[in-house]
Order: C-alpha cells, then structure tokens, then sequence
C-alpha cells in the first residue's frame, strides 16, 4: 500500500507545486517508487516545474473518466526511473474530479507505487478538498507571513473535519509544517515571522525550513526541480526534509543568519 | 424612489393599571369615584389598563366597567392578567390583550434553569471552524486561532492560546466567564458585552486572564496560569 501525501496550503503561491517537485523527487532518488499527481486542474503547472510538459498526451481528468488507462497517463521522470508524474487538464475546470473517480485513481497507483504525492491547488474548493481527502500525510506548506500562516491553520482544520480519515474517524492524517521562503536576515528585522512563530500558532511538527533562494526560480524555469541542484542550499534544505520525511532525524538548517566573509562586508553580496 | 408615509416602531409608555378585585360593580364604581376625588386633574383622558388576575372566572359586567370608566373620562386600552385562552373576551370589547414586561421576562429565565453539563475539545481549533456548546460549558486543550470562534452558553475555558474569538454566556448569563492560558483574542464577549483586540490588548499582559462581567461592563483579571 502506498502513503498518499498531500502538498497543501490554502494560500496560493507559497510554492506547493515547487515543493511537490521536490519531495517527490526526492523519494524517487532515494529508492522509493514515486508518483506525483497534478490537481490543479484548469492551471497545469507541474508539468513545467518537472520538466514534462512536452510530453502530456493524457491527463489526470481522462483517466478518471475512462477515456485513457493510467499506463497511457503517466509520465516517466527522464532523471529518475522511479519517479511518475501524472498531469492535470489545462482545459477541464476542478468539477471533473469527483470522489469516486480521485479514489479509484488513486486506489490503482497504491498498487504499484510506494508514494502518491497530490499537489494540491490554492483554496478551500473542490480541488483542494479533493486534493486532501484520502491523504494519510499532509505536507502543509506556510510562507513566513501572517495571511499565509492563517491559511494554512484553516486548510489544517479542514483536514481534521474534511478527510477521509477524519470522516471515517481512522488515525488521523499525520501533518507536517513546511516552511518556504524563509530569510533569516529578514527575520532579524522582524520583516518576517521566526520558524518559532509559526510553528507556536500551528503546532504542528516542523518537516524543513526551505530559504529563499535564487536557485528555485532557476529551477522552475528550466524544469529542474530544484533538489536536484545539491549545491543550492534550497536543494540540500529540500533533501533534508525528504530525510525527515522517511524518519531521519536530521538537524535543522538555513535558519539562521549567513556569517558574512570579510570579502562579502567589504564588497556587499 | 417614494417616500414611506408610514413606519413602524416599538415605543414604551408608562400606562396606569386598575387592578379589579371584585365582581360588584356598584363597589367598584364607588371606590373609583372616590380615588378620582382626590387628584381629578391627574385622571383627566387617562388610558387605563384593567388587570383582572385577581379575578378567576368570576368577571365583572365588563362591557359596563368600560362604558362607566368612559364616563368619567377614563379610556380603557387594554385588559391584562387573563390568559390568552380567554382571549375572547378582549376580543368582545375591542381591546387588546396586553403583557407586561415582567411576565414576559419571566418566563424564559424558567426555561433556562436545566443543570449545565461541559463540552470538552481535545485539539486546537483551527481559523474557520466553529465551536459551540449547547446549553454547556467550553474546555478546550489547545489553542483557538486566529479566524476560529468558540460559543458556548456557559463559560469558556482555554488551555492554550486564545487568538480567535470568545463568547460566553451566549444565551445572556452574566455570570459567565473566559479563562484563558494566554489571552491575545480578537474579541471576548460575555451576555452580549464585548470588547475588540484593542482593548483586550490595553488590559491584559498576555498572560493567563479571566474575563468576567461586573455589572454592565467587562473586567480582566490577570492569573497566574
């Protein structure tokens, strides 16, 4: 049985998609047999950040319908063997996923997969709902700033009420705090909430801290996902989030301010 | 658009009541006349309220009662103290049914007797959900957020953060209060009185505090939680 993860927010923005990326990524390179599933139907986006989208011929919304069987759907990652990717519809909007269709799909690829990672889109509709329903991990992903930190506390309510776990009152869904965009330098001038501000008012445990950097812009656009970039700190943040992810306990790191060298004071960065 | 010509609005107006404790009309009109004596300036096209619960089933000559009253300048505006069962013999005099203000008050605060039990919820309560406690007091193990909301009749207790809002107390005890670890709210409201962040904020240290209702507005004390 595969774990169904759930990349979530309520905000949009906060780089859900980049996240999902990454992690599933992530999984896949070290052994797992991973897939990672688009719901952002309407505003395809994944494909572009997994470098795939030239290769969509099926998506999501054709398997659940029928029109397409899900060997025809899903995409191999060319980096990692391990590693699918199955695409939402650009032309379709979030009423073509229904909660037979969404399970059944998701019933099929746990047959064969370890993870099944659902990015979820922005909001509390449709999409989102059903992005979250049938998760056993949600992965809650919180810029360090108010409204995004509300949000996020919202979507963790619904995932209390709404989920399949909650209705069915199994286990509950396990969650993590993901934090992005996070600059330490702006946290010192309380331009930016603390990793410990956030993790006070959701009181959730902490899965990584991902700074903000250069390297994930750079990532998107040319359809790398950003951890596999180990020289970029987003990458390595990234990487030990997945560790965490499957248990390691591995320390917490870009937190903290950059000591700059005598070159870097002298010159600027 | 055209202008209303009418509106309709509930006023108040102090009303004198005759209380009738006999049948005997004759008794009644003597005693009458002899009251009037004494101010009769004071009853000069007084409206008059006839409360006949003193009287069981054994009613006056009403009919007679208003006619005499009108007599002597004495208008009759509505009967009171009979139960709404008999209603039709305000109907036969063309008056209303009237209740005063203390019976009516007084019959909802029975209803509300029935011993509080308590409703306890065991996580935090995250922005957008709804909390209420039926009839019951609140406890919740965690924290309330910010955009969350917890009623309850009774009182309300917070083992965690209160960002979001409180009201307790919700269907009018004053005697309810908020009790929370750490009070950083963005309202409390106890029978209805409420305060705003601001001024929670001017009163409180964000410790642990109690709201309570003294008299007609709201206190904060700080404990020491």
């Amino acid at each position: 049985m595969a774990q169904i993860i759930v990349v979530t927010s309520g905000k949009g923005g906060v780089g859900k998609t980049t996240s999902s990326a990454a992690i599933a990524t992530g999984l896949a390179l070290k052994g797992h047999k991973t897939v990672v599933i688009d719901f952002d139907i309407g505003l395809r986006n994944l494909d572009l950040i997994m470098g795939c989208e030239r290769r969509v011929v099926y998506d999501f919304v054709n398997v659940i319908n029928g029109e397409a069987n899900l060997n025809q759907a899903l995409i191999k990652d060319k980096r990692c063997d391990k590693l699918f990717v199955l695409p939402a519809s650009q032309t379709r909007d979030k009423d073509a996923l229904t909660k037979e269709g969404v399970g059944k799909v998701l019933e099929d690829l746990s047959k064969d997969f370890d993870y099944i990672l659902c990015d979820s889109p922005a909001g509390i509709e449709t999409g989102a709902m059903m992005a979250l329903y049938f998760a056993d991990t949600a992965i809650v992903t919180t810029n360090p700033e108010v409204s995004s930190v509300r949000d996020s506390d919202r979507i963790l309510g619904m995932l209390q009420s709404r989920s399949r776990r909650a209705e069915q009152s199994l286990e509950p869904v396990k969650e993590y705090l993901l934090l992005t965009r996070y600059a330490p330098t702006r946290v010192k001038t309380g331009e930016m909430l603390s990793v410990e501000d956030v993790q006070e008012i959701l009181a959730i445990p902490l899965l990584g801290v991902i700074p903000e950097s250069q390297s994930v812009l750079k990532a998107s656009n040319s359809g790398v996902p950003v951890i596999v970039d180990q020289q970029s700190d987003a990458g390595q943040a990234y990487a030990d989030a997945v560790a965490r992810l499957l248990g390691e306990d591995v320390p917490l790191r870009f937190v903290a301010e950059e000591k700059k060298g005598l070159l870097k004071r002298i010159f600027g960065s | 658009m055209q202008n209303a010509v009418l509106e309709l609005k509930g006023s108040s107006f102090t009303l004198s009541v005759l209380h009738i404790n006999s049948k005997d009309l004759d008794r009644l009109l003597t005693e009458l006349d002899a009251k009037l004596a004494q101010a009769p300036q004071f009853f000069v096209n007084a409206p008059l309220v006839l409360n006949l619960a003193k009287l069981a089933d054994d009613l006056p000559d009403l009919a007679a009662l208003k006619q005499a009253l009108h007599q002597r300048n004495l208008f009759v505006v509505g009967l009171t103290g009979i139960d709404s069962a008999k209603a039709d013999i305000a109907a036969k005099l063309q008056l209303p049914l009237m209740k005063s203000g203390k019976d009516s008050k007084n019959t909802p605060a029975k209803a509300v007797v029935p011993a509080r039990s308590t409703k306890i919820v065991k996580q935090n309560v995250r922005s957008g959900q709804q909390i209420y406690a039926a009839n019951a007091d609140l406890i919740v193990f965690g924290a309330v957020s910010n955009g969350a909301e917890v009623i309850a009749d009774g009182s309300i207790h917070v083992y965690g953060t209160l960002r979001g809002k409180a009201m307790a107390g919700a269907q009018g005890d004053n005697h309810a209060v908020i009790i929370a670890k750490t009070l950083s709210a963005e309202l409390v409201s106890i029978a209805g009185n409420y305060w705003l962040s601001d001024s929670i904020q001017e009163h409180t240290n964000g410790s642990g505090a109690c709201v309570r209702l003294d008299g007609e507005s709201l206190i904060i004390e700080s404990l020491p939680l």
